[in-house]
């Protein structure tokens, strides 16, 4: 991998800071200046909040559904199997997100070696 | 650990305040959580083909993980930059209650607006916990050089784990590549289950994660737009119909 590989190009930095730092840095920086009197609790809030959520569980089902890279080599019954086998633990030990990543893990590299 | 007490001369420095921040991230398992998570979004952005620095400069400027995978993965299937930003700001209202919910933590009747700029630049769900559990035990006037220390100490953690993950991912074997990158979605899941107290939640994040194949099926590049906006809306219909109806 070269120097400038790993520096990449202008024209990506460029995109990375309209679409990613400009869109998100706003609300912090709204937070900051009108903080006070906004009541956490209201009506627009809870459909914000529930539509961000259900933004990033459809990203955490894209990366899942349609693979990117590597992950694109693992056969589909042992991704969903992945997520399951870790939300089923999850359940079980009362919620324990690092409990839940392991098992996933396990699961996805235990298949992988079983089928060969 | 425990903090010195809250009247010790030890919190009269504010570079001591910034240095028991600092070491207050070896006190919880979300360093660890983020450091697992932030490997995938080294490993993802790998294989979506950023740059290094790119990946870094997300995560110094961005600094929030949601946010940071929406990018990437928008980006890196497609999407235009005007979709992407879509995304990515609907995922980042939720800092907006966040910050004002924590600063007045830190606030003091002769706090400057700037003093907090890093403190809220920081505000992420992580910080925002754990500045709940901590700050009470450190002085008033101290809190915003702590909380400056502990963010300083999660980004430096999360920098390093993006790097880590990228060279992985560069260099291990198909299977291992796919174990990191399969970090994110799991733990960004079990995270947000976890975070979830209102029936709301959990609908929005099982809905999203059903919709959102159908979503893609109809091929529109919103498709994480759509399923989103839709799923959301039904968690909170779920949510008036249990609050404010009864």
């Amino acid at each position: 991998m070269s120097f400038a590989q790993l520096i990449g190009d202008w024209h990506a930095l460029f995109v990375l800071f309209v679409a990613g730092v400009i869109p998100n840095q706003i609300w912090r920086m709204l937070g900051l200046w009108f903080g006070g009197g906004i009541d956490e609790g209201s009506e627009l809030l809870v459909w914000v909040r529930a539509v961000a959520t259900a933004i990033l569980a459809g990203v955490i089902a894209q990366i899942v559904v349609e693979p990117p890279g590597a992950l694109a080599s693992v056969p589909d019954v042992l991704r969903y199997g992945a997520v399951g086998a870790g939300l089923v633990v999850f359940l079980l030990t009362r919620r324990s997100i690092f409990a839940g990543v392991v098992a996933g893990e396990v699961f996805m590299l235990a298949g992988t070696w079983w089928l060969g | 650990m425990a903090f010195p007490p809250l009247d010790s001369p030890q919190w009269q420095s504010p570079w001591r305040a910034f240095a028991w921040g600092l070491r207050s991230i070896t006190q919880t398992i979300l360093t660890l959580v983020l450091f697992a998570t932030y490997l995938g979004i080294g490993a993802l952005a790998h294989d979506t083909h950023f740059s290094l620095l790119w990946a870094l400069c997300s995560t110094l400027f961005v600094w929030a993980g949601p946010a940071q995978i929406i990018l990437i993965t928008t980006l890196g299937s497609g999407a235009t930059v005007i979709q992407s930003a879509i995304a990515v700001t609907v995922s980042a209202i939720r800092l907006f209650p966040m910050v004002v919910s924590v600063l007045p933590l830190m606030r003091t009747p002769t706090t400057k607006r700037r003093e907090l700029f890093f403190a809220a630049h920081l505000t992420a769900v992580t910080l925002w916990v754990e500045c709940h559990r901590f700050l009470p035990q450190v002085p008033r006037e101290r809190r915003i050089a702590f909380v400056n220390g502990l963010g300083f100490g999660l980004v430096s953690v999360c920098l390093t784990a993006n790097t880590v993950g990228y060279f992985l991912a560069a260099n291990l074997t198909k299977t291992l590549g796919a174990a990191i990158l399969l970090l994110t979605p799991l733990s960004f899941l079990f995270s947000t289950a976890r975070n979830s107290r209102e029936a709301a939640d959990v609908v929005a994040l099982a809905l999203g994660v059903l919709l959102y194949p159908l979503a893609a099926k109809m091929n529109s590049g919103l498709d994480i737009l759509v399923s989103g906006l839709v799923a959301g809306t039904i968690a909170y219909g779920v949510h008036w119909w249990r609050e404010v109806r009864a």
